[in-house]
C-alpha cells in the first residue's frame, strides 16, 4: 500500500480529519494520531516536509492553520505526495470557496467525500481536478432529490 | 450544497464548551439523543444522526453503538442516507467487526445499481474496508465492471482490484487479463488505475511480471504522449501533463527494467527525454525527475544515462529547496556504494549541506558523508566532521562519534593524527562514545611507542583543564600513570613539555579521585595510576602511601580493595612492588572475547621448565588480579596470555617466564641455580637435589637424576616417604631414561607441605634398569639445602 493514511489536525493537536487506508486497531490509529501531532507540531518553521518515523516516510504540509500529514511508505515519492496534498487542497478550495478549517470542521462529510474522490484504497484515483469537482457536484445533487427513483437517473461522467 | 443544520448546531454546541468536562457533558446528551433517534422508525433526519455520531467519534469519544444504523443506512433506497451510511461504515466498521460481514450483501447489490455514484460508493467501501471474505465473495463482480462499464466505474473498479489483490493474492490471475486490456483506454484515470493494478500485480508474482514485460512499448509510448503533448487543461499541474501518471508509469517501468536488458534498452530513449525535457522549476517537476533518476538508477541502464541521472542529484543537491536536497541525498545513499566515484565529485555540497538548519537534512548528510570518506579526503573531511560534531544535534552525535572512530581506524595517515583526532572526539563528545572506545584508545597509545612522550603531554594539559569527560579522563589517569616518568622528565620532541613536579601530577590525580563527577570505574583508574607512579617518582612516595592507605578504608567496595591489596604492595611485598607496576608490554591486537581466567590455568599448568615453582604461580594469580582486576584496559595479562592458547606447552613457558621476569624480586636468587645437594650417587647414577620454600610450610623440591655412565638407563623411577604429618605431592617425571655420558637429565618435582614444621626427612628410593638387570637403592636425606636445617 503507498499511503497508510492521511490525518488533519490544527496547531493546537485538535483532530478535523482521519482516514486509513489500512486495517488497524483503534488503538493503533489512537497512537498514530497522537505521535503524529507531537512530531509534527514540533518542527520548525522552515525545515524539511519529509520525515522518518519507523518504517514510514510522514509528508506535512501546513496550510494557513491545518497540518496535512499523509503517512506513506518507504517506496514513495515524498515529492509526489506534496502534490497529492496540494491537489486535495486546491479541490477543497474549489468546492467551499476560499477554505478555511471552520469549513472543515462544519462540513467535515463533504471533506470525506471530496477525498473519497481523489484518493481510493492508498492510491490517486482521478488526476484530473475537473472531473473530481464535477463528479461531487454530481452527487450532491443526486442527494438534493428528496425521493429519488434510482433507475431514471443514469449518469454517463468521462 | 445545502448544509445539515442539526448537525452544525451540534458542532457549535461542542465547541462552545470551555472546559473538558463541559464537552463530555454536551456530547453525552447528544449521544443519548441520537441513541433514541436510531430506535425509532424512519425519520427524515437519520442521516443528519449518524453524521452526528461520526463527529463524536473524529473527537475520539466512543461511537460503537451506531455500527448496526451504519448497516441499516446502507440498505436505505435513499441516496443521501446511503452516502452517509457508507461513510459511516468506513469509519466506524472495520474488518475485524462482525457487522462488517452483514454490508457485503449491500454491497453487493450496490455494485450492479445502474446508478453509477451508488456503484462508486459501494466501490470505494470495499476498497476501503473490505476483509478477505468479501474480497472473495465480490472479486468476480469486479472483473465484470472492470471489462464493461463507463470509465468513471472502470477506474474505481480497476483500485478496488488492487486492494483485493493486496488482501487475497491468489486473485491477481483473475485480473491479469482485464488489466492489460484497460492500458489502451483513453482516459487518464482509467489509464492510472490500470497501472497501479498492473504494478500490484507485478510486485506480487514474478511469472505475471514476466508476461506484463511486453506492455513496455506500450507504457513508452503513453509517456511519450504526455511528455511531448501540448497543454492539457484537464490534466496539466505548472506545465507538466498529469504528473501522477506520469510517476507511476515511471515506477511500473522500474519493476519491469529491473534486471532484464532487453526491457532496460526500450525505455532507454524515454527516459533521457523525460530526464532532459523535464521542467525542473517547479516541485511537480522534480517530483518526476526524481522517478527518473530512481529509475534510472535500479534498471539496468547505460551508462551515459546514469552519469545523467547522478548529475540530476547534484544538481537537486544545490537546490534551494531543503526538501529537494532531502531526497537528493536520501538516493545518492543509495547508490554510494554502487557509483562511488560518481558520488564522490559531489562531496563539498553535502559535506556543505552538514550546516543545515534541518534536523531531517543534517542526518542525511551525515550519513552520506561517512560513506564518501576514503583515504585520499581523510583529512578534510575529519576537520569538517569534527566541526560538525561540536555543533550537531545530540541524537546525532554517537553516530557522528562512532563514524569518526570507524573512518579514523581504516583511513589514519599516522598514528599521530589519529591519537589527535580520538583526542578531540573525547574532548568533545565523551558523553556520547561508546564504551570500547577506552581500552580502544590505550591500546592504540601503547602500540605507539614513540609518541608516548607526546601523549601524555597531551593528555596531562587536557586533565588540567577539564575533568568531566570520563572516557578522557580515564585515559588520561592510565597514561599518566603508565608513563609519568616521561612527564616529569620536562623534556618532549613533538610538543612544548610542562614544567611539571611530581607533587603538580599526584594534585591531578587526586583531583580526579576526590571529584564527585569522576565515575567509580574512573575512580578505580586514577588510584591505579598513583600506586603505578610510586615507581616513577623519587621523592613522594610516601604521600602515595597515604592516599593509598585512607582510600583503604573508602565506601566504595571496589576501591578499597584495590587500595588494600595496594597496601600490602607496599608493605609485605615492596620488593615485588617494582616489576608489579613495570611499564606494559605491547597489546596484542586480537585479545577480544579472552578471558582472564584461562591464562591463569595455562601458567599454573607449567611443568617442565626446571626450577619453576608452582606456588610462585598462584601468588602470580594474585598479582594478576591486582593487575587486571575487574577492569578491561588493563590488558597485560589476557595479553601475555593470548599467546598461550595455540600452543600450550611452550608458549606457557614463555608465559611462565615473562611472568617470572615481572616476579624478579620473588625470591633471593630468582632461576638462577638454587643451591643443589648431592644426595645419591652410585654405579654413574646421581641425584642431586634442591628445594625452594615457598610459604611457612611449603617447600618445592626438585630432584635431579643424571647417568655417567656408558650405557643407557631405562625405567627411571624415584619414590620418596616422609614423615607423617608432612604432605607430598610428586610431580610427574621430565622422562624415564637416561641417556649415557650424562647426555640428559631427568628431573622430577615433590611440592612438600609440613604445616606442623616437624623436622623434615625424605627417604628416597630410586630404582631402574641398567644393560638389563634391575637396581633399586634407597636413600634417607636428612637435611634440605636452603632450609637452614
Amino acid at each position: 500500500m503507498t499511503m497508510r493514511f492521511m490525518l488533519l489536525f490544527s496547531r493546537q493537536g485538535k483532530l478535523r480529519l482521519q482516514k486509513w487506508f489500512t486495517s488497524m486497531s483503534d488503538r493503533e490509529k489512537k497512537k498514530i494520531i497522537r505521535d503524529m501531532t507531537t512530531m509534527v507540531l514540533a518542527r520548525q518553521p522552515r525545515s524539511c516536509n519529509f520525515m522518518q518515523w519507523k518504517d514510514l516516510k510522514i509528508v506535512y504540509k501546513r496550510y494557513a492553520s491545518l497540518y496535512f500529514c499523509l503517512g506513506v511508505e518507504s517506496q514513495e515519492n515524498e515529492l509526489l505526495a506534496l502534490e497529492i496534498i496540494h491537489r486535495y487542497v486546491e479541490l477543497l478550495d474549489k468546492y467551499f470557496g476560499n477554505v478555511c478549517e471552520l469549513d472543515i470542521i462544519f462540513n467535515f462529510e463533504k471533506a470525506y467525500f471530496i477525498l473519497d474522490e481523489f484518493l481510493m484504497g492508498g492510491e490517486v484515483q482521478e488526476t484530473s481536478k475537473q472531473i473530481v469537482n464535477r463528479s461531487i457536484e454530481a452527487s450532491d445533487m443526486l442527494q438534493e432529490v428528496r425521493f429519488t427513483d434510482m433507475h431514471a437517473h443514469t449518469h454517463k461522467c468521462t | 450544497m445545502s448544509p445539515s443544520v442539526p448537525l452544525q448546531e451540534m458542532i457549535r454546541a461542542i465547541r462552545s464548551a470551555r472546559t473538558q468536562c463541559e464537552e463530555r457533558g454536551v456530547i453525552q446528551r447528544e449521544c443519548a439523543a441520537i441513541r433514541a433517534q436510531f430506535r425509532q422508525a424512519d425519520n427524515g433526519g437519520r442521516s443528519h444522526n449518524l453524521a452526528k455520531l461520526l463527529y463524536v467519534h473524529m473527537l475520539g469519544y466512543p461511537a460503537h453503538f451506531g455500527q448496526m444504523e451504519c448497516v441499516r443506512m446502507i440498505a436505505s433506497p435513499r441516496y443521501s442516507e446511503k452516502r452517509v451510511g457508507y461513510l459511516g461504515a468506513m469509519m466506524l466498521l472495520d474488518e475485524k467487526q462482525d457487522a462488517s460481514l452483514l454490508i457485503t450483501n449491500s454491497i453487493k447489490n450496490d455494485l450492479s445499481n445502474s446508478n453509477q455514484y451508488i456503484q462508486s460508493l459501494a466501490l470505494c467501501t470495499l476498497a476501503c474496508m473490505g476483509s478477505a471474505e468479501m474480497c472473495r465473495d465480490l472479486a468476480p463482480e469486479i472483473d465484470r465492471l472492470l471489462r464493461a462499464s463507463n470509465s468513471y466505474i472502470k477506474k474505481k473498479a480497476a483500485l478496488c482490484a488492487v486492494h483485493i489483490v493486496r488482501k487475497v493474492h491468489d486473485l491477481g490471475e483473475l485480473f491479469t487479463k482485464a488489466a492489460r486490456s484497460l492500458l489502451t483506454e483513453k482516459n487518464h484515470g482509467v489509464v492510472h488505475g490500470a497501472v497501479v493494478l498492473i504494478t500490484e500485480l507485478c510486485e506480487r508474482n514474478s511469472e505475471t511480471l514476466e508476461r506484463f514485460r511486453k506492455t513496455v512499448p506500450d507504457l513508452v509510448q503513453i509517456m511519450k504522449g504526455l511528455v511531448i503533448s501540448g497543454y492539457s487543461p484537464d490534466h496539466d499541474v505548472a506545465g507538466i501533463s498529469d504528473p501522477f501518471l506520469q510517476v507511476r508509469i515511471l515506477r511500473l517501468l522500474r519493476i519491469l527494467g529491473r534486471n532484464n536488458e532487453g526491457a532496460s534498452d526500450a525505455m532507454n530513449d524515454l527516459l533521457a527525454q523525460v530526464a532532459t525535457n523535464t521542467d525542473s522549476t517547479k516541485t511537480v517537476g522534480n517530483a518526476v525527475l526524481y522517478e527518473t533518476v530512481l529509475t534510472v538508477l535500479d534498471i539496468k541502464s547505460e551508462s551515459g544515462l546514469r552519469v545523467l541521472a547522478v548529475n540530476i542529484l547534484g544538481r537537486f543537491l544545490l537546490n534551494n529547496d531543503r526538501n529537494i536536497r532531502y531526497i537528493a541525498m536520501t538516493s545518492l545513499q543509495k547508490i554510494v556504494g554502487t557509483d562511488h566515484n560518481a558520488v564522490q565529485r559531489h562531496r563539498g555540497t553535502i559535506v556543505d549541506c552538514l550546516k543545515d538548519q534541518d534536523a531531517s537534512v543534517k542526518r542525511r548528510a551525515l550519513d552520506l558523508s561517512l560513506a564518501l570518506v576514503s583515504a585520499s579526503n581523510i583529512r578534510s573531511m575529519m576537520k569538517e566532521l569534527l566541526s560538525f560534531l561540536s555543533s550537531c544535534p545530540p541524537e546525532l552525535r554517537s553516530q557522528t562519534a562512532s563514524g569518526i572512530f570507524n573512518a579514523a581506524e581504516r583511513y589514519a595517515p599516522s598514528q599521530r593524527w589519529h591519537i589527535d583526532t580520538i583526542l578531540h572526539v573525547l574532548t568533545t563528545a565523551g558523553g556520547d562514545v561508546r564504551d570500547e572506545t577506552v581500552p580502544n584508545l590505550i591500546q592504540l597509545i601503547t602500540n605507539t611507542s614513540e609518541l608516548h612522550c607526546y601523549t601524555v603531554h597531551k593528555l596531562y594539559r587536557a586533565l588540567l583543564s577539564d575533568i568531566s569527560q570520563q572516557p578522557l579522563v580515564q585515559v588520561a589517569c592510565w597514561c599518566i600513570g603508565e608513563y609519568g616518568d616521561l612527564l616529569l622528565r620536562g623534556e618532549c620532541q613533538e610538543t612544548e613539555p610542562v614544567q611539571v613536579t611530581e607533587d603538580d601530577v599526584l594534585d591531578v590525580l587526586e583531583t580526579v579521585l576526590q571529584s564527585h563527577m569522576s565515575f567509580p570505574s574512573t575512580r578505580g583508574f586514577a588510584l591505579t595510576a598513583t600506586m603505578k607512579l610510586s615507581t616513577r617518582i623519587t621523592e613522594n612516595v610516601d604521600r602515595i602511601r597515604s592516599i593509598v592507605s585512607i582510600y583503604g578504608s573508602c565506601i566504595d567496595v571496589e576501591l578499597q580493595q584495590r587500595a588494600v591489596e595496594y597496601n600490602a604492595l607496599f608493605k609485605k611485598y615492596d620488593h615485588m612492588r617494582a616489576a608489579v607496576l613495570e611499564r606494559m608490554p605491547v597489546i596484542e591486537k586480537n585479545s577480544q572475547g579472552h578471558i582472564n581466567g584461562e591464562t591463569i590455568k595455562e601458567s599454573q599448568t607449567v611443568k617442565v621448565k626446571p626450577g619453576e615453582p608452582q606456588q610462585p604461580a598462584n601468588q602470580v594469580c594474585d598479582l594478576l588480579d591486582l593487575l587486571g582486576g575487574s577492569e578491561q584496559p588493563l590488558q597485560p595479562s589476557p595479553a601475555l596470555g593470548s599467546t598461550a592458547p595455540p600452543m600450550p606447552v611452550s608458549t606457557a613457558n614463555t608465559v611462565g617466564g615473562d611472568l617470572l621476569d615481572l616476579l624478579g624480586g620473588l625470591e633471593p636468587t630468582p632461576i638462577t641455580p638454587v643451591a643443589t645437594v648431592t644426595v645419591y650417587e652410585k654405579d654413574g647414577v646421581t641425584v642431586t637435589l634442591s628445594c625452594e620454600k615457598q610459604s611457612d610450610s611449603g617447600l618445592t623440591v626438585t630432584l635431579t637424576a643424571s647417568n655417567s655412565t656408558e650405557s643407557d638407563i631405562r625405567g627411571f623411577t624415584l619414590q620418596a616417604a616422609v614423615p607423617k604429618s608432612v604432605q607430598l605431592h610428586m610431580k610427574a617425571p621430565s622422562g624415564d631414561s637416561l641417556p649415557a655420558r650424562g647426555a640428559a637429565k631427568v628431573t622430577q618435582m615433590v611440592v612438600l607441605n609440613n604445616p606442623n614444621k616437624v623436622n623434615l626427612k625424605m627417604r628416597l628410593r630410586i630404582s631402574y634398569t641398567s644393560q638389563g638387570s634391575a637396581v633399586q637403592d634407597t636413600v634417607q636425606i636428612d637435611s634440605f639445602p636452603g632450609l637452614g636445617q
